[in-house]
């Protein structure tokens, strides 16, 4: 039997080749034929899962939702201490320095990254601004936001805080953070769907122990995980609450 | 419940005696300090199906003053400050117990008998078709909508 793996689309495009390597890394210790399709977009993605060609997934919490509740995937783990938190930056120049500022109408550059979009819209909500008073402009990558802030097109830009954290030097100078996600709850998971449920021990064991290895810690160095943690089911439902609350 | 103690609170008091949907009564003082809520966080909790705190995580602490052992075990309604209307609680538990999501404006009482405001979303967790418990997710509010709840609350009871 084979299966297919994906990632979620945010992922960065530096870890490419570190998902295809731990795929195959995978497929080695499962002795199972595991075919990895990275999709472009989360609406890609979701087509993917409507037509159940998923059964592997490093998913957005956003998904995880859907996943579990309704296509019948279950938890396997996490990446140990890599919260999704979000930063709400605008151009160094502005005259905005916190989002009490914000009392008009304003444009929000956003990639379609929908934690990390909904984590903004909630860091949002003290300024107080009608929904008819947002515009939004679609980017395709962290850096194209950045672009938009500092040519004056955006008031606001949605950036993962991992990738603002990443943007060079000369481009965080022309940007202003104005307020930082602390959720600490919110993160990517691996799940599994219904094909490959008698599957979840084994992959466990193997991710719990991929660092004890030296071929291990080179796949993890290579995805940007330090290390993997056990997700339970019920940990999986916690967190699909926590994002209930926080969709509007 | 216990009532609160006069030696945890901070500046000028005054007492009041709560009495809550089961029954009980709690005696408590509060102050006119307020504690603004940080910015980026979310205040998390969970309940049983009694409203008793089986969870609550860092900001929860922080905010309402109490140690984390403090806070688990007991009523979630340790937080009720007596400026809020009872008809608001009472839409929350009408709308939970439909099985919907409840969103208000929420003025808590901290242990310092201080307050914060929030914004809070209440949610049923529903496990294999039967609540076990609700999550509770509190954000920072509008101070434009705080101001409107701090005119319309005192007209509620």
């Amino acid at each position: 039997m084979s299966y297919n793996f994906t990632v979620s689309p945010d992922f960065k495009p530096d870890l490419i080749s570190g998902w295809f390597v731990f795929n195959t890394w995978l497929q080695k210790q499962l002795d199972s034929n595991i075919h990895l399709e990275l999709h472009n977009s989360f609406k890609e993605l979701s087509n993917a899962i409507d037509k159940q060609t998923v059964d592997l997934v490093y998913s957005n919490p956003h998904d995880i939702s859907r996943l579990v509740r309704d296509e019948g995937f279950l938890p396997v783990a996490k990446p140990k201490s890599k919260p999704d938190e979000a930063i709400i930056a605008t151009s160094a120049e502005s005259n905005v320095n916190s989002i009490e500022d914000l009392s008009s109408a304003i444009s929000i550059a956003q990639t379609d990254a929908p934690d990390v979009n909904t984590i903004g819209m909630i860091m949002l909500e003290p300024a107080d601004l009608a929904k008819d008073e947002l515009q939004f402009i679609d980017c395709a990558t962290y850096v194209v936001i950045a672009k938009h802030l500092i040519s004056g097109d955006a008031e606001v830009g949605f950036f993962l805080a991992e990738a603002f954290n990443e943007l060079s030097g000369l481009v965080q100078k022309q940007l202003k953070p104005l307020i930082s996600s602390k959720i600490h709850m919110i993160h990517h998971a691996l799940l599994v769907g219904p094909k490959m449920h008698d599957m979840i021990e084994p992959i466990q064991k193997l991710l719990l122990n991929m660092h004890q290895e030296e071929k291990g810690r080179k796949i993890l160095s290579d995805l940007d995980i330090a290390d993997w943690e056990i997700m339970d089911y019920e940990e999986a439902e916690f967190m699909i609450d926590l994002m209930d609350t926080l969709v509007t | 419940m216990q009532d609160m103690n006069t030696e945890d609170i901070v500046g000028d008091y005054a007492e009041h005696t709560l009495t809550f949907a089961d029954s009980s009564t709690r005696k408590i003082y509060t102050s006119n300090e307020e504690t603004y809520f940080p910015d980026g966080c979310l205040i998390v909790s969970r309940t049983d199906t009694k409203g008793i705190i089986t969870h609550a995580n860092k900001s929860f602490v922080e905010m309402s003053g109490y140690a984390i052992d403090e806070l688990i075990g007991q009523p979630h309604y340790i937080l009720r400050h007596p400026d809020m209307p009872p008809a608001a609680f009472k839409d929350l538990w009408d709308t939970l117990n439909r099985g919907e999501k409840w969103h208000g404006y929420v003025k808590n009482l901290r242990k310092d008998g201080g307050f914060y405001w929030v914004y809070a979303t209440a949610i049923p967790n529903i496990r294999k078709g039967e609540v076990v418990g609700y999550t509770s997710v509190r954000r920072k509010p509008s101070l434009k909508k705080v101001k409107e709840c701090e005119s319309l609350y005192p007209t509620m009871f």
